[in-house]
């Protein structure tokens, strides 16, 4: 040993060099936990920065604008034959009622494109809320009444503050003379905002401002109903076989691996099974419910096989032998004692898989859940889209006030899932049993 | 009867071993369980120290409080007094990295790295910077590797993986491991409990060679290990020192009626 | 007889002999001097399923013989399916029935029977799930075969030019390399690789730090909130990319001086990496966890601190688990489609520039897929060929990585 080494190695802990090298790595290590916690911390704000994007964004679908107009109930206009045939009354011109009320308004607007500009202002929707009111009521008829009529969805926009009143005339949707008319409004208190309520009972439409995510949340519901009626029997029967009855063979190695492998697969790749199989091969409907639950329940069912055969590892030893001991066979165990003891775990496992597929997009598209659906779907085979393609759809609409509608239906869509895996957490707490 | 362990400390007076670790009323609660209560215990430099008892009786824990490995552990909480040199080494002043390279530890199952011998041994001095360069480094693992006794078996295999020797070769390279920190004290936890008996008989010979320039503190099931190879023993029962004493002494003739049970083998 | 009428005269038989089956029981049953029999309600069950076999079985195969091409002509089918096929049905469930109710004797071993089912049952669930794959391989096989008779393979896997509406416009189908497959899967590993410059780290970092540093507080409150990136569906993650984080970009990259367009693979690659966050840091937790505590103890009793026995021993000693993980994690960013529908390009540059456009091969088999298409154009096909390529390769990235995750649990255990 030289010298050197020695003075190195020996009474190392009292040497100055010694000293010296643990405060470098001191900082060292206080450097790389500092690290860590950046990273978890990045990953935190990244989280934060979506979720305020998205709210920041989408709270206002949740309100509306509505400008209060004097409506007359004209009767040569709803019913000229005075004989209140309710076939009649449905057809009748209610959009004529509105454009009254706006001229009456405004009197001093002339000129076609400058009314066609007046009556945009609220939505061209507006008429069958009056048909409506006067297929309840009929005695409206030749009365004026006050009504809060949806606006257009410009204006909407505008009173929100997502179009910027000084910007460039030539830059902005709505035009100064439309300001004009709409200063005149506000001042007479004729602008009000309102809970959104079409948002939540409308189907989907060409308007921002009378599209509503009912028909979506229906189209969900009824899936979802589908995925969960067959993968859950399914994967626990899975479960169940391989965890208590499968002996080790080539078979059950096979079913093993093609589990564990089938739980990888991107979902597109069920989106073309889907569409290969349950489409061209057995010529179920395109875009209903029935098909994209099948398409979502094979893409659920290895996380629920996974899941549910956790659960059941989970019991002890002691609880299958003391069933077998006193000449229970042995499914008589398992559906007696294991299934009943591990159900919590399974529930929270399908409850977990179930979401996921709540979320689920791009298998969807495939098989034609894509198209545009106005109408609330009444059953499994109607056509239908659900609440994440919904998003899509939306997002993918030019109109400004889409954006907002799109958040709006995200916040939707989180709240279900924070639903969903709150009561899995729930379950899972109160059911626990540590073995 | 930890009154009477304590006036054995001090009865005895050792000039040429003086006293390196002293410990003093030491409890040791892992949450709500009290592990171990009031141990008070002097080692003595350049001896072999072993403690004994019955499974669950604290002598592992309290070995962990030695070099403060128990700080890994969460739930831990130690109060009392350790000393080493004078110096209490749960005090703020005190690094507990700077006192492991000082108080070293050799563990129950055999837990090399999986790296190479070589890395294995030199892993030590080069967080610590103890070697300037590549030949002070060879210099430490080889002599680190020669007072283990395993440098000629495993000489022309030093870039093969630590994993691959066998077991006693294995708890030998953890102590060559140990060594290359240039420890004052080594603390041992069943070292051999894993081991052949074989492989057992030349890690004790090793112990007994390094006890020269080592203090070492041995936790041991075998009373016949602690009696081959330590001058003094320990007798935990229950979370407390029962007696301690020159190992001679306690073996042939115990003063506590638990002690003489255990080692005449009525429990433990 | 259609279908309804027909189950609910089916299941009335059943409950009849179910009810008949255990009162003949019991009254034997009594009878009978052997202490322990099969109990009243299985005798029951027993009949149900001589009832209710025959007629899923005939079922099965009348529906079989309905997919297959029959020579028969349609007045003939409706006849049989009118008529026939019911009578059948009635006649089996019956005669089922007779034969099941006068079987039951106190030493018939009904339980066997009805555990023969359930196990037969049970079998038939497990085998979904590998229906379920050869259903894909064969669903994208069979077109993927028909995509290489109109365009040659050599022309899909080395082309580098993609523009499949083109070539249908200009009725050249096959011709002139518009089915050059190359920059898609450039474009695809383009982001991949970006998400995973996100993901690795962050996710790695998070998990050493959760696994190591952080208090069992901090651990209960930080874990949940960072799955929560886990939760969230993919077509969040895909309007957050579109509108907030490639306008981020593009702006930022404005106010440099630098062209970046909004539907750069940057943005894409970013959100996908934070998407991917979750899923690499619980991997990598539970592999941190698996890493012996003894190899820990080594560490610190030699008194390195924790930094160094993070990066000196328990890293390497995770290293291939980690490895595996991140296997997985690519194999997760390659298929992912949502996200890089919504926010990346459909055009298919050949680049290497994250600031610029690209597209990837989930892009083009939803722009493939979507809207109404003939069946056996070679646009379509193509889109099934990409899906083949898209499953063998995310499938042998799994399996090497659980090869190697499991090799390194076995080191451990």
């Amino acid at each position: 040993m030289t010298d050197q080494a020695q003075k190195a190695v020996g009474n190392g802990w009292q040497s100055e060099k010694y000293i010296k090298n643990l405060a470098k790595r001191k900082r060292s290590e206080r450097r790389f936990r500092l690290t860590g916690l950046l990273a978890i911390l990045t990953a935190l704000t990244l989280l934060a920065i979506l979720l305020f994007s998205i709210v920041s964004k989408g709270y206002s679908a949740f309100v509306q604008t509505t400008i209060t107009l004097d409506i007359t109930f004209t009767e040569s206009v709803i019913d000229p034959n005075g004989k209140m045939d309710p076939a009649e009354l449905r057809t009748a011109n209610y959009a004529k009622l509105v454009q009254d009320a706006l001229r009456e308004k405004f009197p001093d607007v002339k000129g076609r494109r400058d009314l066609r500009k007046l009556f945009s202002l609220v939505s061209n929707d507006a008429d069958s809320a009056l048909r409506e009111m006067v297929e309840n009521d009929p005695d409206l008829i030749g009365k004026t009444v006050s009504v809060d009529l949806i606006a257009g969805d410009d204006v909407d926009m505008l009173n929100k503050g997502y179009i910027d009143r000084d910007a460039v005339e030539d830059d902005r949707r709505v035009k100064d003379q439309e300001l004009v008319w709409l200063d005149k409004l506000e001042a007479d208190g004729d602008i009000k905002m309102r809970f959104n309520s079409g948002f939540f009972t409308n189907g989907d439409s060409r308007e921002p401002e009378k599209a509503g995510i009912a028909g979506a949340m229906v189209g969900s519901f009824y899936t979802i109903i589908v995925t969960m009626l067959i993968s859950f029997p399914i994967g626990v029967m899975t479960a169940i076989y391989l965890e208590e009855f499968a002996t080790k063979n080539k078979l059950t190695d096979l079913i093993e691996v093609n589990i564990n492998n089938l739980a990888a697969v991107p979902s597109i790749v069920f989106g073309l099974l889907g569409l290969a199989i349950f489409l061209n091969f057995a010529h179920l409907p395109r875009s209903a419910p029935v098909v994209g639950g099948l398409t979502l329940a094979l893409m659920t069912l290895p996380t629920i096989i996974i899941a549910a055969r956790a659960a059941i590892r989970a019991v002890p030893d002691s609880i299958r032998q003391a069933a077998l001991g006193l000449g229970a066979s042995k499914q008589q165990a398992a559906f007696h004692h294991i299934l009943p003891l591990s159900m919590p775990g399974i529930l929270t496992g399908t409850i977990i898989g179930l979401s996921q597929a709540l979320g689920e997009t791009a298998p969807l598209l495939m098989i034609g859940m894509v198209a545009f659906i106005a109408d609330i779907p009444g059953g499994f085979t109607d056509p239908a889209t659900v609440m994440p393609v919904q998003i899509f759809l939306w997002a993918d609409s030019p109109e400004r006030a889409f954006v907002e509608k799109t958040s709006g239906a995200i916040m939707v869509l989180l709240g279900f899932l924070i639903i969903l895996n709150a009561f899995a957490v729930v379950l899972r707490k109160k059911f626990e049993r540590r073995w | 009867m930890p009154i009477q362990a304590e006036e054995n400390v001090e009865n005895r007076s050792n000039a040429e071993h003086g006293v390196i670790i002293s410990t003093r009323d030491v409890n040791v609660y892992y949450g709500d369980n009290h592990a171990l209560h009031g141990v008070s215990l002097d080692i003595n430099k350049h001896q072999v120290t072993s403690l004994i008892g019955p499974s669950g009786c604290g002598k592992s824990t309290y070995l962990r409080c030695l070099n403060r490995m128990n700080d890994t552990v969460d739930s831990c909480r130690v109060t009392g007094e350790i000393l080493l040199d004078g110096v209490d080494i749960y005090g703020p002043s005190v690094d507990e990295v700077l006192l492991r390279a000082r108080v070293g530890m050799v563990f129950q199952k055999p837990n090399p790295f999986p790296k190479s011998i070589y890395d294995n041994v030199a892993y030590g001095p080069r967080i610590h910077g103890l070697a300037d360069n590549k030949d002070d480094l060879d210099e430490i693992v080889l002599t680190s590797l020669e007072k283990a006794g395993l440098i000629k078996e495993v000489q022309d295999r030093l870039h093969s993986s630590g994993t691959g020797l066998s077991g006693g070769q294995q708890q030998r390279l953890c102590i060559a491991r140990a060594l290359a920190v240039r420890p004052d004290i080594i603390l041992m936890d069943e070292p051999c409990s894993a081991l052949d008996p074989i492989a057992t008989a030349k890690v004790e010979e090793l112990i007994d060679e390094l006890k020269e320039n080592y203090t070492i503190i041995i936790v041991t099931h075998s009373m016949q290990q602690a009696a081959r190879i330590s001058q003094r023993t320990a007798f935990f029962h229950l979370g407390e020192i029962v007696e301690t004493g020159d190992t001679e002494k306690l073996f042939t003739s115990p003063t506590d009626k638990r002690t003489q049970g255990y080692i005449t083998g009525r429990f433990g | 007889m259609s279908f309804y009428p027909l189950l609910i005269v089916l299941l009335l038989m059943s409950a009849v002999g179910y009810w008949f089956g255990s009162k003949k029981a019991l009254n034997t049953v009594r009878k009978s001097t052997n202490f322990i029999t099969p109990r009243p309600h299985q005798f029951g069950l027993y009949v149900v399923i001589w009832a209710l076999v025959p007629p899923v079985i005939l079922s099965a195969i009348w529906g079989m013989l309905q997919v297959a091409p029959l020579q028969i002509e349609a007045g003939t089918l409706r006849q049989i399916d009118q008529v026939v096929f019911p009578v059948l049905l009635l006649l089996a469930t019956g005669a089922g029935l007779y034969f099941a109710i006068l079987r039951i004797n106190p030493d018939l071993r009904v339980r066997r029977t009805i555990e023969g089912l359930v196990y037969v049952i049970l079998i038939l669930a497990s085998i979904i799930s590998i229906l379920t794959t050869v259903g894909i391989v064969l669903s994208l096989l069979f077109e993927t075969i028909q995509f290489f008779g109109k365009v040659p393979m050599s022309e899909f896997f080395f082309g580098l030019n993609w523009s499949p509406q083109t070539a249908l416009r200009a009725d050249q189908v096959g011709s002139s390399g518009a089915f050059g497959s190359v920059p898609l899967f450039t474009g695809t590993l383009l982001i991949t690789f970006i998400a995973m410059c996100v993901a690795v780290p962050l996710g790695l970092l998070s998990a050493v730090y959760m696994t190591e540093y952080a208090s069992s507080k901090f651990r209960a409150v930080v874990k949940p909130l960072l799955e929560i990136l886990a939760g969230i569906p993919t077509v969040v993650y895909g309007f957050f990319a579109a509108l907030t984080v490639g306008v981020f970009f593009r702006d930022l990259g404005d106010s440099l001086g630098i062209d970046v367009v909004s539907e750069s693979a940057l943005a894409a690659g970013v959100v996908m990496g934070m998407m991917i966050i979750p899923f690499v840091s619980s991997l990598s937790d539970d592999i941190i966890m698996a890493v012996p505590q003894s190899l820990r103890d080594g560490s610190y009793g030699l008194g390195a601190t924790k930094s160094e026995t993070i990066r000196k021993v328990i890293l390497p000693a995770a290293l291939p688990g980690i490895v595996g993980a991140v296997l997985l994690a690519v194999s997760r960013a390659i298929g992912e489609t949502m996200i890089v529908v919504m926010a990346a390009g459909f055009a298919a540059n050949l680049t290497a520039n994250p600031l610029q456009a690209v597209t990837t091969v989930t892009v083009q088999i939803v722009g493939l897929l979507v809207g109404d298409q003939e069946f056996d154009s070679a646009k379509t096909l193509a889109a099934f060929a990409l899906a083949l390529v898209l499953f063998i390769v995310t499938l042998c990235l799994n399996v090497i990585a659980l090869m190697v995750v499991r090799k390194y649990r076995e080191e451990y255990d």
